[in-house]
């Protein structure tokens, strides 16, 4: 299929994802007379042809085969490989989830080509594209190119809009040789996601290890709801203590309200770097050391479970209407 | 068992600063062992403490890596291998893993590769995965416990909508999340043991590449780079009576007009 039109490649494992991929795909396809195809990989595969065209495919490459019955990066990987070198595309998208994250590397180096991780921008200049990715803990905004083709790239979930429009997807399946992985799934635990977007709210109270108990968080829901706002923790309170299932922070979720509290969190580097986009930040923690003060607008010294009461009454006082 | 840690003597992000024009000075950034690769380094030691058998950390960077592997070597590695980048860190995480892969390779067999599940300095988590591929060994990305049993490696992996629990034989590659344990703090007797254990300093020349090769493999060019350069006010009440304090927080929120509509 070599010589015909460009192709940009979108694949994740998660419907809404790929959907998103899609539409930034056919956006960036445009620039470089290419087209958007999607792959979608599984033992069985049922392809809604209209939404995936709409959401920006025209083609939908398709692999059905018993090895990848569950996600098996090994199998995944064989899959994808033989998709890439049936239809030699310019530019390969996976959605950065942590299976993504775990897949696009393992397949760039079997392509022997370069990746670009967690990409948060696209640019085309001179008819090749530019990817951008955030490194340093959030510093620094680096601008890069993959040299061979086909580049890869991971794009975090929800970075990009799912845009409907007019068009059609033509499916088109393919045989590609996909081998036992050597890896065997023995269980899976399903988290409670609670749904919330909290990378969209204005207003987000976080808390740290300064926090005592999960019940303990009733207190920061309840500064929350006085400011129309969205609870979120730090990575030790989730990952450690497994009160909750995401986190704020560079291995998380990035945030950008207009007010970020840090309740009790002390602010290590990759903190910080998941609420750079926030407007004011205000820090609460009875250390006067801890680094988040540096990184604060504005902070108060003292017992959180002392300061909080009475911040709430403070607030309920003053943004009583009338 | 034969354990091989992969580490970064990486640019501490916190140290980072960006020039008036915006440009991130990275020159003389002080460096130090990536934080995670230290979780990867103690686990392999619980492993060894628990099976028997040897750590080698392996890593790819400039020639002063040499004082932050000491710090491994005084955890409980045996012996420390570093592959020296001639290239100031411009090379790509392909050409890392085929660096790292080649000193692996000249090291003999191996059971077990650990790392961590990212750099704190890029944090692209590619390594990983790289490696496995090029060595032919099944990988376990995100692994928040591990055991070995008979030959196999069970690890429970932190995916964000599940734990799984996988099975693999070995040798496999298996990086780990900073929840998996808490690092050791080596005693001083464990650093001045580290001095004389072996440290082995390869050229890139000693593990069967060379600079050009690396550069041609290299599969990404850098354009361009932007620091964003975030100012806090920085404005910290202390020693006020709690309900002062708040006071003078929400006028300053007033102000700054975060607060209601």
């Amino acid at each position: 299929m070599a010589g015909e039109a460009k192709t940009i490649l979108a694949y994740s494992e998660n419907p809404d994802t790929l959907f998103e991929l899609l539409s930034e795909a056919r956006e960036l396809a445009g620039k470089i007379q290419g087209e958007a195809a999607a792959v979608l990989l599984g033992e069985k595969v049922e392809a809604n042809l209209e939404e995936l065209g709409a959401y920006g495919a025209s083609k939908v490459y398709i692999v059905e085969n018993p090895q990848l019955k569950g996600f098996q990066v090994e199998a995944y990987t064989d899959a994808l490989y033989g998709v890439a070198e049936q239809v030699k595309p310019e530019l390969i998208l996976i959605g950065a989830t942590k299976r993504g994250k775990e897949l696009a590397p393992r397949l760039a180096q079997r392509l022997k080509t370069g990746c670009v991780a967690e990409c948060v921008g696209f640019e085309v200049a001179d008819g090749e594209i530019q990817m951008k990715r955030i490194v340093y803990a959030g510093k620094v905004s680096s601008l890069q190119k993959v040299k061979g083709k086909p580049a890869v790239a991971t794009v975090p979930p929800r970075l990009f809009e799912k845009r409907k429009a007019e068009g059609k997807a033509e499916a088109v399946s393919l045989q590609v040789e996909v081998k036992a992985p050597k890896a065997e799934i023995l269980e899976v635990k399903p988290k409670e996601v609670s749904g919330v977007r909290i990378e969209e709210a204005e207003v987000v109270v976080c808390g740290g290890r300064g926090i005592k108990s999960k019940e303990d968080f009733k207190l920061l829901g309840e500064l929350a709801e006085i400011l129309g706002g969205q609870v979120g923790c730090s990575r030790p309170i989730a990952a450690d203590r497994g009160w909750f299932t995401e986190w704020v922070g560079l291995s998380g979720k990035k945030v950008k309200p207009t007010l970020y509290f840090a309740v009790g969190v002390s602010g290590a580097i990759q903190h910080v770097a998941g609420i750079r986009g926030s407007k004011i930040v205000v820090a609460i923690n009875k250390d006067p050391e801890a680094p988040i003060f540096a990184d604060a607008d504005y902070g108060i010294v003292g017992d959180l479970y002392k300061v909080l009461p009475a911040l709430i009454e403070s607030l309920k006082k003053h943004l009583k209407k009338g | 068992m034969k354990i091989v840690v992969c580490a970064k003597y990486a640019l501490d992000p916190g140290e980072i600063r960006i020039d008036p024009s915006g440009k991130p000075m990275l020159d003389r950034v002080p460096r130090k062992i990536s934080d995670i690769d230290k979780n990867a380094m103690e686990a392999a030691i619980n492993l060894k403490e628990k099976h028997g058998g040897t750590i080698q950390v392996v890593a790819f960077g400039p020639e002063s890596a040499r004082d932050g592997l000491k710090e491994l070597l005084a955890m409980g590695a045996d012996e420390a291998y570093l592959v020296v980048d001639p290239s100031d860190g411009r090379l790509d995480t392909m050409a890392t893993a085929e660096a790292l892969a080649a000193a692996i390779q000249k090291l003999g067999g191996f059971d077990l590769i650990l790392c961590g599940e990212a750099t704190i300095d890029g944090y692209a988590g590619q390594v990983g995965p790289r490696l496995a591929e090029k060595l032919g060994v099944p990988q376990v990305t995100y692994a928040r416990s591990l055991t070995v049993e008979d030959g196999s490696l069970i690890a429970e992996r932190d995916l964000e909508d599940a734990y799984e629990k996988v099975k693999v034989p070995l040798p496999a590659l298996v990086s780990v999340t900073r929840e998996i344990n808490t690092p050791r703090i080596p005693t001083l007797m464990a650093i001045l043991k580290a001095s004389k254990k072996p440290f082995t300093l390869w050229k890139l020349e000693d593990v069967g590449l060379s600079r050009e090769q690396l550069e041609q493999l290299s599969g990404i060019e850098l354009v361009d780079m932007q620091g964003f350069a975030v100012e806090r006010k920085r404005v910290v009440i202390k020693d006020k009576p709690v309900e002062e304090a708040v006071e003078e927080l929400v006028s300053y929120l007033f102000k700054e007009k975060v607060l209601g509509a």
